[in-house]
């Protein structure tokens, strides 16, 4: 699918979006549309701004000029696009790096908080769907407990539970995989792939290659604040036209 | 001159029930007082991390001021200070529970901006993302994790607090300290009626800790 033909239904239209933190130039003319059911994946270098890109999306971080719109919402530049703002974060869902679960409520409670205050599900409909989703990523058994209770793998599947839970149009990965221990790492990809197989459209950042070659339609790479070059994960990585991008696979490719 | 000293252990426990009646006293205006200083703190303290300037500014100033200036001027201030402008005179109860609660408020401002800011940016994050908005990501996420973060510093100033009140024997409120000098006008037994006045608070302030440390304990499930 191109850009050009399908622009309109895009669920994510990101135009010539730029941050700048003080003198530093974050990001750089960001131009992205990612159609609905797509899994785009967004690698580059550490401080690239490819973190910084998609937590622009769910209006974590404020931009200086450009134009952003989530599922017909507009966000505007500097962080005051209030209603619109709230809109996208509820149809929105993100995972951390560092997963950043509620560490005073129990698991379920985790998963339930979310979908109760801002969704206005009776308690009954909200357990039921927590009960649903923490079956689904493996870890049911485990409701009761509380998220410091848990290994680094289920915490993150929970997390991905809690941000199911109010079942989003969209999700938002950075880097889920980076604060794992590595035999941890499998057991929240598979959860991801599921979830791709399932049609949702997602954007993740990581720094897993393989797991991007596998599931992404597209691979975006970042370089710098720019996007240096995006085509099908073949292309990227068996061959990248972009010196910048050849360079930056030989690196982390090579062990 | 004669340097023996003998202390006078009967003298010692007798004392105690003149002692005693100074203890709710010192409860009521250390306690009250915190009640107060409590919920003072917590509107100071969430003031000074406000975005607002205007409201951050009167909530430096409020904490600079009762952090910065002794205690025992401000309970003076308000007992002796105060009714010139009141015309009419306040009672010493008043003014102790009225100085507890002004001073430990800016303490414990300090100690709720403390709490709020120790938690992590990425629990604000976590649920701004799930569509949480400011004030609820405040009142179901960040403050809960804060306030268990605050008993350590709290217990720490109500206990500072209780050993505060030993000063408003200086307005005649009937507390420990007081108790004990009016006893001791008597008996001249100041060594002995001291002790024990020190043994009662080290009672109520042991209490406490223990408490304290239990509430803590609790407040450590799921963390």
């Amino acid at each position: 699918m191109t850009q050009n033909e399908n622009t309109t239904t895009a669920i994510v239209r990101m135009e010539k979006v730029n941050k700048h933190f003080g003198s530093l130039h974050v990001l750089k003319d960001i131009d992205l549309a990612v159609m609905p059911g797509e899994v785009v994946v967004i690698i580059g270098a550490s401080g690239s701004g490819k973190s910084t890109l998609i937590r622009c999306i769910n209006g974590l971080e404020e931009f200086q000029s450009g134009h952003i719109e989530v599922d017909g919402n507009e966000l505007t530049p500097h962080g005051k696009s209030g209603r619109a703002l709230q809109k996208i974060r509820t149809e929105v869902g993100m995972v951390f790096q560092q997963f950043n679960l509620f560490p005073h409520l129990s698991v379920r409670d985790n998963v339930t908080l979310a979908p109760m205050k801002v969704r206005g599900w009776s308690q009954e409909d909200a357990m039921e769907t927590a009960e649903r989703l923490l079956e689904r990523v493996g870890i049911s058994d485990q409701a009761d407990k509380y998220p410091t209770q848990l290994s680094g793998g289920q915490q993150q599947r929970v997390a991905l539970a809690r941000a199911l839970a109010m079942e989003p149009r969209l999700m938002l990965f950075d880097e889920p995989t980076s604060a794992l221990d590595p035999e941890m790492i499998g057991e929240v990809l598979d959860a991801m792939r599921e979830l791709a197989r399932e049609g949702m459209t997602m954007i993740i950042v990581t720094h897993e290659m393989g797991f991007a070659r596998e599931v992404a339609d597209r691979v975006i790479y970042v370089h710098q604040g720019e996007i240096a070059e995006e085509a099908a994960p073949e292309t990227i990585f068996d061959s990248p036209t972009d010196e910048r991008t050849r360079s930056f696979l030989s690196r982390v490719l090579k062990h | 001159m004669d340097v023996t000293f003998q202390f006078d252990w009967a003298a010692a426990f007798s004392s105690i029930p003149h002692l005693l009646p100074g203890v709710p006293w010192t409860l009521l205006i250390s306690f009250g007082g915190l009640a107060i200083g409590f919920v003072i703190g917590i509107i100071f303290g969430l003031m000074r991390i406000s975005p607002l300037f205007w409201l951050r500014l009167p909530a430096i100033f409020y904490i600079e001021v009762f952090r910065g200036t002794p205690i025992l001027v401000q309970v003076l201030f308000i007992f002796y200070g105060l009714p010139q402008i009141l015309g009419e005179p306040i009672n010493a109860l008043t003014a102790g529970i009225a100085a507890i609660a002004v001073n430990s408020g800016a303490y414990i401002s300090e100690v709720v901006r403390g709490g709020v800011q120790s938690i992590e940016r990425g629990q604000r994050e976590a649920s701004l993302s799930l569509g949480l908005s400011r004030t609820q990501a405040f009142r179901y996420v960040i403050w809960p994790q804060a306030l268990r973060r605050m008993i350590p510093p709290l217990g720490n100033q109500a206990i500072i607090s209780i050993k505060d009140t030993s000063l408003f024997s200086v307005i005649g409120v009937g507390e420990l300290v007081r108790q004990g000098q009016i006893y001791i006008a008597t008996t001249f037994t100041a060594m002995e009626v001291y002790l024990m006045v020190a043994m009662l608070y080290l009672a109520i302030t042991w209490t406490l800790s223990i408490l304290l440390r239990q509430l803590e304990r609790r407040g450590l499930v799921g963390q």
